[in-house]
């Protein structure tokens, strides 16, 4: 039976158990989802799993549950079914209660490259492999995944859908004497992981590293690559797009106020890749703009909080929504030239040193006196509507002297608001072209050109 | 077929297809958790899964594999794969692997528990949390949060050394927090941590924390933070709740003291550790007061188990005594690796998920004073409790931890209360820094530390009570 099937098969045991007035959404996945481990260099952990998930919601005598279950027999799909209902009827009124997505079509999900929904342990051992002997001798860690979804959605209003989800990911770090480099890329088919470059490019990045000077604390410009970049990206969308927040006054977002800098502009873009074409509610997911030339022009919305706020859901309602609220999990921050994502590889010289790249060597070129930053390490909000966030660097820093890289630098901790690090007039360059950097879980990303701001908030070595 | 049934089939097909060691793990987990916002039920969830994982070692190099399935066919396919994939992954081999010996036992285990968490009704788990945030509402905060969490895991262990051991261990806990919001920040007090106290017990816990009877204190104290003077930047005495120390000694002994990181296993991902094996035994982490165990004996505990993942019994350790570093959380292949000759710390976040060292119940023994005795003692500090953020290095040293709330201590007495305190320093000098510890301790558990990759969730306990420590940095802000 396929997950559309299965989804059906939820949504008529509800209307059969719970009478015709229940109302039942079914979301039934299959996944296959692989992952190679490697650490001093060699292949340490190796994970596989296969294996099939059910949610269901309904919504019964105006009261609502959710159950999840991983069996997907008759009989364990009766077991959800009755347990859900059962939770439902003895839960409190639901007042707020959205209703269920309307029959609206979806998009298809694009193509599935299927040596990479079906890698063997062999194709991501062999990338890990070229990225280890790439480090030329230097201590290697990492991993290379695979990931694949085929998902069916059914809801008693009608809405029924379908669609899958692949990714290829490989994230390392080569070390050499304490210091380290980093390389990460995402990506729709594991032929577009390069093990190579990537691990020749961590290994260069660490040479660049090693025998840190220490600098004091203080507000220094700086180059972000896209890998700090993208924390930046993941905490604007937790705390500052989502639409439970933004109604709760949790958030800085206030749509239709210049709050950034004219160069920013940010977009949710889910189906840039290849991914499920609606949310956990059957809402259609589309690209959607939350920031224009500086303006910001949206917060997302699942069903509740746009009923809540007197507008459409932007197909954002995920998992545990009713708690976070509605996350976007795909930005892209434009690049200079207002280009979508590269995907293809890393552009530039993946050797190169410090500055591995042409679009983060333009920028560092325009810098008095600043620093080039890597990666960011272990944010942690300290206030969710001021968005100020303490967390460190990691895996790089260098100092930047009349526009060029002069030294590595021991580690910072900084704590910083992030909307007013990227507010008007403080954006300073970006690069041309967005890279898709992958999260800790598969489906989402963020992608981002490096970037140049005027001043960050350094507040300690990681010395002390 | 029963499921040691299937964890066994398992085993031997991943023996057959060339492993020199194999377990497997059947586990059946049943979660629920309900959340309550401004006096109505925000969500209920429910979920239910089983499903066995299987562990190869082929050579020196591992594979697993895992499956919501426990037919034989299944069983017997999963364990080939797993063995498929260790030897995929002796592509890019490493050093000899050997495994710490563990006697191989039968057994059976369970948490205690008096009152079932999954068979209280929902209308009165949901009662409890309605009225609790409604309260908060009342007075004054602008947003009330209310939730509990349950978790039920039968677990069926099976290796190919003879292991045969079931455990049931039942879980549960609950808080609540009140939000006042402010021209540009917000500020918050939850009771009895953010998202509550947790423990391998039953729903007499949540009964124990009396929800209820702290909403109206911590909906008044969240809006007078709104208006409380900002915690001073610089360096004092500062005084740590118990509930804060707990998250102290989680992030920067407990994961510090991981045997895998220290190792390098976890480099690129959790981290490293400023922990040197060559030191164990003699390196000075703290000062004399700081006597910290790794315990998952203890009764009712997060970190609280009969035998570990790899089938290892839980024994009570050392991890620093009088100050002196003497012990880590290991595996049974880490601790071969590292020379020693204990595991017992290792587990996996569900059927789905490798097993690997986490922490188990990492807490301080009790000190010599009370709170009250450690306000009178100071002439001039900050008392900071429950934890509000954390964030610290991929060594473990370097840390900044804000707390939602803060009160001055002047000539010995607590003074007004102080806003968005915050603190810094490094893991061993802020250790050696405590010079007064109270013996109030509680068993806080903390049932969100992220570890691994695919990420897992694990469970931990935390054994602490209020603190002192000496000339540290606070009023960090941006």
């Amino acid at each position: 039976m396929t997950e559309l099937e299965l989804a059906g098969q939820v949504v008529e045991l509800v209307r059969r158990a719970g009478g015709p007035d229940a109302q039942a959404e079914a979301v039934v996945t299959r996944a296959d989802l692989a992952l190679t481990r490697f650490a001093n260099s060699f292949i340490h952990q190796n994970v596989a799993e296969s294996g099939v998930g059910v949610r269901l919601r309904v919504h019964v005598d105006g009261r609502t549950a959710a159950g999840s279950g991983s069996e997907v027999s008759l009989e364990g799909l009766r077991a959800l079914v009755e347990r859900t209902l059962a939770a439902a009827r003895l839960c409190p009124p639901d007042p707020a209660w959205p209703g269920l997505t309307p029959p609206t079509p979806t998009a298809a999900s694009g193509p599935v490259d299927e040596a990479t929904a079906y890698a063997d342990p062999d194709a991501r051992a062999e990338r890990v492999r070229a990225f280890v002997e790439a480090a030329g001798g230097l201590e290697a860690a990492g991993y290379c995944r695979t990931t694949h979804r085929s998902s069916g959605f059914a809801n008693s209003a009608g809405q029924s859908a379908y669609g899958h989800a692949v990714e290829a990911a490989m994230d390392g770090i080569a070390r050499a004497g304490g210091a380290d480099g980093v390389a990460r890329l995402c990506a729709d088919r594991l032929a577009d992981i390069d093990g190579a470059a990537l691990g020749a490019r961590a290994a260069a990045k660490a040479r660049a590293a090693v025998a840190p000077v220490e600098l004091p604390p203080g507000r220094y410009e700086v180059v972000f690559e896209p890998a700090a970049v993208a924390d930046l990206l993941q905490n604007l969308s937790w705390y500052g797009f989502n639409g439970k927040r933004h109604a709760e006054r949790q958030s800085f977002a206030d749509p239709g106020t210049a709050q950034f800098d004219p160069a920013v502009t940010v977009v949710d873009d889910p189906l840039a890749a290849v991914d499920l074409p609606f949310d956990v509610e059957g809402t259609p997911r589309r690209r959607l703009a939350l920031v224009e030339a500086g303006t910001t022009a949206a917060v997302v919305h699942d069903r509740r909080t746009a009923a809540d706020a007197g507008t459409q859901s932007t197909g954002h309602g995920i998992t545990g929504g009713a708690s976070f609220g509605p996350i976007p999990r795909n930005l892209r921050l434009l690049g200079s030239d207002g280009t979508g994502g590269d995907t293809d590889g890393i552009p530039g010289d993946p050797a190169a040193g410090a500055v591995a790249d042409r679009d983060t060597a333009a920028l560092v070129a325009q810098v008095a006196r600043g620093l080039l930053v890597s990666d960011l390490w272990y944010t942690r909000v300290l206030d969710p509507k001021s968005l100020v966030v303490t967390g460190l660097t990691r895996n790089g820093v260098w100092l930047i002297e009349d526009g060029e890289v002069t030294s590595p630098v021991r580690d910072f901790r900084f704590t910083e608001s992030y909307p007013r690090a990227l507010g008007p007039g403080r954006v300073l360059g970006l690069g041309r072209r967005p890279v898709r950097q992958p999260d800790r879980l598969d489906g989402v990303w963020w992608e981002a050109p490096p970037l140049r701001l005027a001043e960050w908030n350094f507040t300690g070595g990681a010395s002390g | 077929m029963t499921e040691f049934d299937a964890a066994s089939a398992a085993v031997q097909a991943a023996v057959d297809a060339g492993a020199r060691y194999a377990d497997a793990r059947v586990m059946q987990r049943s979660y629920e958790s309900m959340s309550a916002r401004n006096g109505e039920i925000e969500e209920l969830t429910q979920h239910e899964s089983i499903g066995l994982g299987v562990r190869a070692l082929v050579g020196s190099s591992w594979g697993f594999y895992a499956v919501p399935d426990l037919s034989d066919a299944a069983a017997r396919d999963a364990g080939r794969r797993a063995a498929r994939i260790a030897a995929a992954s002796a592509r890019v081999p490493g050093p000899p692997i050997d495994l710490v010996p563990t006697e191989p036992v039968t057994a059976t285990w369970a948490s205690e528990c008096h009152i079932d968490p999954l068979g209280v009704p929902l209308s009165d788990k949901g009662d409890l949390l309605v009225r609790s945030t409604r309260a908060i509402r009342e007075h004054g905060a602008d947003l009330a949060e209310g939730l509990y969490q349950i978790w039920d895991t039968t677990k069926w262990f099976v290796s190919s050394e003879g292991h045969r051991i079931d455990q049931r261990i039942r879980e549960c806990g609950g808080g609540i927090s009140a939000t006042s919001i402010g021209d540009g920040e917000t500020q918050r007090r939850s009771y009895p941590s953010y998202r509550g106290q947790y423990g391998t017990t039953g729903w007499e816990l949540v009964e124990s924390l009396d929800l209820a009877a702290h909403a109206a204190r911590i909906a008044e104290e969240s809006r007078e933070l709104l208006t409380a003077p900002p915690c001073p930047a610089g360096e004092t005495d500062l005084i740590l709740g118990g509930e804060q120390l707990a998250l102290q000694i989680h992030e920067s002994v407990g994961h510090a003291i991981e045997l895998d990181r220290i190792l390098g296993w976890e480099a690129a991902f959790a981290g490293t550790s400023w922990l040197d094996l060559a030191q164990l035994g003699s390196l000075r982490y703290g000062s004399e007061l700081m006597n910290v165990t790794i315990d998952p004996t203890i009764p009712g505990a997060l970190g609280s188990f009969g035998f570990d993942d790899e089938g290892s019994p839980a024994v009570k350790r050392d991890a620093v005594r009088e100050g002196r570093w003497v012990g880590v959380l290991a595996g049974r292949d880490s601790a071969a690796v590292a020379g020693l000759d204990y595991g017992g710390s290792v587990r996996s976040d569900g059927w789905a998920r490798l097993p690997m060292v986490r922490m188990t119940n990492v807490g301080l023994e009790p000190g010599p004073h009370t709170l009250e005795e450690i306000i009178a003692a100071t002439d001039h500090g900050v008392l900071m409790d429950i934890n509000r953020s954390w964030s610290i290095d991929d060594k473990r040293l370097n840390f900044q931890f804000g707390c939602e709330v803060g009160w001055e201590v002047k000539r010995g007495r607590r003074g007004r209360m102080l806003r968005n305190p915050t603190y810094t320093g490094i893991g061993p000098l802020f250790w050696r820094s405590m010079d007064m510890l109270s013996s109030e301790t509680v068993a806080w558990g903390t049932p969100n530390c992220g570890k691994g990759q695919p990420g897992q969730t694990g469970h931990t306990g935390h054994p602490a009570a209020p603190a002192r420590f000496r000339n540290v940095r606070v009023g960090v802000r941006a």
